[in-house]
């Protein structure tokens, strides 16, 4: 069986060429054989049921998967034509150029002004005139400025859901990166909150390559470039989320858009 | 579906039935929630005389050697020296001993105790190796502490010639509390939830960065709480110092962690030793077990503050 990918991204930077990769939890297979291409300043949105490997997919780009005990991969994930699992590669300086963004809002328990240089001050930054426009600049490309200028020194923990959320993208965006990567960010969130995190990724695609995550089929649709429907750790399909949405080429993914599994 | 009805079936047929002796009473609902309600005060009160009963011994304590110590414990009882004649005696030396003890004791087991603690949670893999070490610092920390004492005078007494100096006493000491502080920093570690530590190794911080300034933040008052503890435990232990022979009546207020030194609980021991020979030792005894006491109130209280204080935020 050919698996309908469209590899055409003619004009268009490749970030992540994803080449053969497999991946195991100790004997159990999570990912099959996944060959796919992720370009730049796109949103591709990875849909799927659960437990099909969209977040351990998600997690490889940026290696976070390593955190897990007896995994194991092969193939290959080209990062801009290196190689992410090549020894020379340290994933420190990975995890610079690709930020991520979790399920649930996860800032840590001290001030947003000190969540928000945390990146840039373990990277070195110490001047404090440089750390506060990082600051102004990062909570605003998160659309969280104008709501917490007041109270930098505030406990990020006294923020809404949908607000700590903000914090954290606007903390990946402190360290300037170059792929942002989202597993489920709205999940936790209600719909305006989760609203105005879509309106961001509509807003943050101009600057940066957003890989996400996500269970809801619309959200794929309204925010999403690209769409690669998952099933069972394997790439089903893969395409313009136009065309994946509303002319699939595989029978499993018109059923699963069209809800009749998952 | 008939399956499911069948079990459901065979579930309720297969119910035990319970002995039907007070049948006459409890079989009605009343009498069963009156028969509750009777065990919940039964209950009850079975508890508040458990409790009770520390409190009494804890306050008859309190009481006999609070008599005792009146008129003995004054200020210059506090700020006096050492004396075989019990109306000069002071242990203004023995506070400062206790204390010094405890400048040697609290750096070497908050430092080597959180070290410790920090290895086996955050770098040691999960193996056996961790498993085993881990039974055995729990172990280390039920041995009695006149084996520690022997221990420190073999090791640091004997062998490395330290006497019965403040070093000597302190670091016996120290290896004594430190499985507290070893497990009460793993547990604080351990606590600290994973998804702080992914937001910290997700924006490319090292492992050394995230423990600094992510993990330790965060289990500091676990931390700190446990070491108190311990501390408070070390300022109150006896049969160790008794075992490295550290002397009582020692004139000479200790200036550095080589003189020798005698400490709160061995001057109680020793006065309360020689009530035989002089009757009102017994007095400088409940004296000084009184300023032992409001030490231990102090530093307990100082650990449940930091308790509260710095209760989880996140």
């Amino acid at each position: 069986m050919t698996i309908p990918i469209d590899k055409n991204n003619k004009g268009q930077n490749v970030i992540y060429d994803v080449k053969n990769l497999d991946l195991w939890y100790g004997n159990d297979q999570a990912l099959k054989n996944l060959d796919f291409a992720i370009g730049e300043n796109e949103v591709t949105a990875i849909i799927g049921p659960s437990g099909c490997g969209k977040s351990t997919f998600i997690k490889t780009l940026n290696r976070m998967i390593e955190m897990i005990p007896n995994v194991r991969t092969s193939g290959e994930i080209l990062y801009r034509g290196t190689n992410i699992f090549d020894k020379s590669v340290r994933v420190e300086e990975l995890r610079t150029k690709v930020g991520m963004v979790f399920q649930k809002p996860n800032p840590f328990p001290k001030s947003i002004y000190e969540n928000v240089v945390y990146g840039p001050k373990i990277h070195g930054i110490r001047n404090k005139k440089q750390l506060m426009e990082i600051v102004e600049t990062s909570l605003k490309s998160a659309a969280l400025w104008d709501e917490v200028k007041d109270r930098l020194h505030d406990n990020a923990y006294g923020l809404s859901g949908g607000q700590q959320q903000r914090l954290c993208i606007a903390r990946c965006l402190a360290i300037q990166p170059d792929v942002l990567l989202m597993d489920e960010p709205t999940s936790a969130l209600d719909p305006i909150a989760t609203h105005r995190i879509e309106e961001l990724i509509e807003e943050l695609k101009k600057n940066y390559t957003i890989v996400i995550v996500t269970h809801s089929m619309h959200q794929a649709g309204r925010i999403s470039d690209k769409t690669a429907f998952f099933l069972s750790g394997e790439i089903i399909e893969f395409g313009k989320t136009t065309v994946i949405f509303s002319n699939p080429k595989d029978q499993r993914t018109e059923d699963y858009i069209t809800g009749r599994f998952g | 579906m008939n399956f499911k009805a069948e079990v459901l079936e065979k579930k309720i047929i297969n119910k035990p039935k319970y002995p039907r002796k007070s049948e006459a009473i409890y079989n009605t609902e009343a009498g069963r929630i009156q028969k509750r309600i009777i065990l919940d005060k039964a209950a009850k009160i079975l508890f508040l005389l458990s409790t009770l009963f520390a409190l009494l011994v804890l306050a008859i304590l309190i009481f006999r050697i609070g008599h005792q110590s009146v008129g003995w414990l004054s200020l210059k009882f506090l700020k006096g020296n050492l004396s075989i004649f019990p109306e000069k005696a002071g242990i203004y030396g023995v506070i400062i001993g206790s204390i010094r003890l405890m400048a040697v004791v609290a750096p070497v087991t908050i430092i080597l105790g959180v070290a410790t603690a920090i290895y086996l949670e955050e770098y040691a893999s999960k193996g056996k190796l961790q498993a085993f070490i881990n039974t055995n610092i729990s172990n280390l920390a039920g041995v009695p502490s006149v084996i520690f004492g022997l221990l420190g005078l073999t090791v640091f007494g004997r062998l490395l010639n330290l006497g019965s100096s403040i070093l000597a006493g302190g670091l016996t000491m120290s290896l004594l509390v430190l499985p507290i502080v070893v497990v009460a920093s793993q547990e604080a570690i351990r606590a600290v939830p994973g998804f702080l530590r992914d937001a910290s190794y997700a924006m490319g911080a090292s492992k050394w960065a995230t423990i600094r300034t992510v993990v330790l933040p965060v289990a500091l008052p676990g931390i700190l709480t446990g070491s108190i503890l311990a501390l408070s435990r070390a300022i109150g232990e006896t049969a160790p110092l008794v075992v490295l022979g550290i002397p009582t009546l020692i004139l000479k207020i200790p200036t550095s962690i080589m003189d020798d030194f005698t400490a709160l609980p061995i001057q109680i021991y020793y006065w309360t030793l020689d009530t035989v020979l002089t009757a009102e030792y017994a007095n400088l005894a409940a004296a000084t077990i009184i300023v032992l006491l409001v030490m231990l109130f102090l530093m307990n209280s100082t650990a449940i503050f930091i308790r509260n204080k710095f209760q989880k935020r996140y």
